[in-house]
């Protein structure tokens, strides 16, 4: 009764409602933990269904933070839903994380996940961090005191930076198995009611890793990085200054383009599409004549561009910009785009753009 | 000693898992694999000796697992 009492005064934001996010979120509330925080800027597709289980096919097309609350709220209504319709960024990270005791990321890309880091680090938030690759997961919790030392491990300790150039490991997470979240997201939930709750030994300090596809987990042993606190912004002021997509190789404002947008390039002409995906990958595009260079030897040996303006397309989109970024350092008489969501994106429309 | 590789570092280096001899330590360890396998020079990977995280050059005796460990994004 007293355990149930602390989930009951609990305060935790759940970053990213999506396939860690929905299993988080759903035992949180299950368990009646007083606040939920929900932040999410993306809206429900077709494609989430097998894995953000809180959504329904009449979800798609709506934005999820308020459709998950909406779940939640039928689930459990005397919990207190707080719901973050908004991208999170370094602007508004500090104002969104500082009503809450806890902190969960179940995000999807690298610069949301070192900005989460570093302002939890900032803010001496736990946070309980959860992220997948294809078959494999890994979960910890990060910034509560751990070890004879007492000292308190974070993200930048076991990757002190973002990967510049893993945009192909980015995308290789496009394709997961729709039950591998659900179960990562119930151990970061379990993490969760054990932090609140003062149950059992939280995983700080270790990183619990699990492969859907043997069973086998392991536990590792974490240590400080020597270097890892010097990275994280000294301040609020700082933190909100750094520009973490650009440390991650993503785009500045510009470099992506839709379908919309290209269609119109095409009208205008001297615009060609280049597939940057390996030369085996499927589905075959088929709606744009295009030249077909995969990333790794396009980025070692470069490519002939007949057009001013060169567009870039791959699986997901994250390649892409990649090779966007890349072009636009090298040549500067040409203009090089990314074509946002990739391939898959021409897929949710229906057949007919491949 | 056997090296084992998650994640994407699996798909860089052709299997799941591999066996090094003749390495004394983690630092001759490491140049043994970028050198077996190049891709792994340019990616970020945290390395395990016996399921501990180590950062510094640690002497190998030959009887250890080795991990690495790439980060994952997805969500």
């Amino acid at each position: 009764m007293r355990g149930q009492y602390k989930l009951l005064s609990g305060r935790v934001l759940v970053i990213g409602a999506g396939g860690l996010g929905c299993p988080v979120l759903q035992y949180l509330a299950a368990a009646g933990v007083g606040i939920i925080g929900i932040a999410d800027h993306d809206n429900v597709s077709l494609t989430n269904l097998h894995r953000q289980v809180l959504y329904t096919m009449e979800d798609i097309g709506k934005p999820k933070a308020p459709a998950a609350a909406e779940r939640l709220r039928a689930l459990n209504p005397e919990v207190q839903y707080k719901v973050f319709n908004q991208a999170v960024t370094p602007a508004s990270i500090i104002h969104i994380i500082k009503e809450f005791d806890i902190v969960v990321d179940g995000t999807d890309n690298f610069a949301t996940r070192y900005l989460v880091n570093d302002a939890c680090v900032l803010m001496n938030k736990p946070l309980v961090f959860g992220a997948i690759s294809r078959f494999e997961g890994q979960v910890a919790v990060f910034n509560v005191p751990s070890g004879l030392d007492g000292s308190c491990i974070h993200y930048r300790d076991l990757f002190p930076n973002p990967p510049k150039d893993g945009e192909v490991l980015n995308c290789a997470d496009s394709g997961v198995l729709g039950v591998l979240p659900g179960i990562i997201g119930c151990f970061m939930a379990n993490e969760v009611i054990k932090l609140l709750s003062g149950l059992g030994r939280p995983l700080s300090g270790s990183l619990l890793t699990y492969n859907a596809l043997t069973n086998d987990s392991m536990q590792w042993q974490l240590q400080k990085h020597p270097e890892s606190d010097r990275l994280v912004p000294f301040t609020v002021a700082a933190l909100q200054q750094k520009d973490y997509a650009w440390e991650c190789g993503l785009p500045s404002a510009g470099v992506e383009i839709d379908a919309v947008i290209f269609e119109a390039m095409l009208k205008e002409g001297n615009v060609e599409l280049i597939d940057v995906r390996e030369l085996d990958e499927t589905p075959e595009l088929k709606a744009w004549a295009h030249q077909k260079i995969p990333l790794g030897p396009l980025m070692k040996d470069g490519g002939t561009f007949y057009a001013e303006h060169v567009v870039f397309i791959c699986q997901s989109g994250k390649r892409s910009i990649t090779a966007a970024n890349w072009g636009n350092n090298k040549y500067a008489d040409k203009q090089f785009y990314s074509l946002r969501g990739g391939v898959e994106t021409l897929k949710v429309g229906g057949d007919t753009n491949l | 000693m056997e090296v084992i590789f998650f994640g994407q570092l699996a798909d860089i280096a052709g299997s799941p898992a591999c066996r090094v001899e003749e390495v004394q330590d983690t630092g001759m360890l490491k140049a043994k694999l970028e050198n077996m396998f190049p891709g792994l020079g340019s990616v970020n990977y945290m390395l395990a000796v016996n399921r501990k995280m180590v950062q510094e050059n640690v002497p190998l005796s030959g009887n250890e697992t080795i991990a690495l460990m790439p980060p994952f994004s997805g969500g």
